[in-house]
């Protein structure tokens, strides 16, 4: 059993892992990066619009030193940086996987049985868990984004990520009539209780930058999850007719 | 009786495993998403970015 859900979480997991990588560095990291320019003072949000910037020294001689060294480094291990995400990338999502897969396993042991096709289901609703539900909550941060003590958003976001996999696994599976909206109120506990934020704004990234990163974030997240779920269910199927 | 005990045998024997993957997926969750030994955030930084894992 250990085996088979090892081998289709690892097949799964390397492809979803380096297919969300390439998404990535088509629709992600170069949001990122230019957000990096915004967090390091190397470009200023009002830059090309307000005069004002360059007499209050917006973007100092520090930070644009700074900045100069970051793209120094960027420029001299561009590919061993993208190399790491696409690394990590992997390592991720075979983590997903391995959960995921965990899950069809349990769910296997009460009839019933995953394909290529529900496949694709488990691993949206993987997507609204794990990014979509704790992004209503901590939006995906463009670097430079000020945010609350990483510590307690990290409590946040694991407490909201169980609440949704639980309550989603009791909309799909309870059997009880109470159990799917015992499920709907685990899923809006976390965002009743909030999420940890600072008070105030203080971003330096235009809000354009900052949203066209959440969206592709989500559009890309939502992609890999299908398609970790859809290759799962398809090795799972397979191994559990063997 | 025997059937019943047998199928609880086997119930907990299948749910073994089970939480054996799962808790190797969480552990590899640990150092991609959390671990905030500075190795462990550098070299995973704009992943964590992209999952929007909170990262720093």
């Amino acid at each position: 059993m250990f085996q088979k859900i090892l081998t289709s979480a690892l097949f799964a997991g390397v492809a979803a892992g380096l297919i969300a990588a390439l998404l990535q560095f088509w629709l992600v990291t170069p949001v990122l990066l230019e957000g990096e320019e915004y967090e390091t003072g190397a470009k200023s949000h009002y830059a090309g619009v307000l005069v004002i910037n360059e007499a209050e020294g917006n973007g100092s001689e520090g930070a644009a030193e700074e900045a100069e060294e970051a793209e120094e480094e960027e420029a001299e291990n561009p590919r061993a940086r993208h190399g790491m995400t696409a690394a990590v990338n992997v390592i991720t999502f075979t983590g997903f996987g391995l959960i995921l897969v965990a899950g069809f396993a349990l769910a296997s042991q009460f009839g019933a049985t995953v394909t290529a096709r529900s496949g694709i289901i488990w691993g949206l609703a993987g997507f609204i868990a794990v990014q979509l539900a704790p992004s209503a909550g901590l939006y995906p941060e463009l670097p430079g984004t000020p945010a609350a003590d990483v510590v307690l958003r990290q409590y946040w976001w694991v407490t909201t990520v169980v609440a949704t996999v639980v309550g989603l696994a009791f909309i799909a599976f309870g059997k009880a009539p109470w159990l799917p909206l015992a499920g709907v109120a685990l899923m809006a506990a976390p965002h009743v209780i909030g999420a940890p934020h600072l008070d105030g704004y203080a971003g330096v990234a235009p809000p354009e930058l900052a949203a066209l990163f959440v969206a592709r974030t989500l559009a890309v997240g939502c992609a890999a999850w299908a398609v970790l779920g859809c290759i799962a269910g398809h090795f799972w199927s397979r191994a559990q007719a063997a | 009786m025997t059937t019943l005990t047998q199928t609880q045998a086997e119930t907990r024997a299948g749910l073994l495993p089970i939480l054996g993957a799962a808790a190797f997926g969480i552990g590899l969750l640990f150092f991609t998403g959390f671990a905030q030994a500075t190795v462990f955030h550098d070299t995973a930084h704009d992943t964590r970015h992209a999952i929007a894992f909170p990262c720093h």
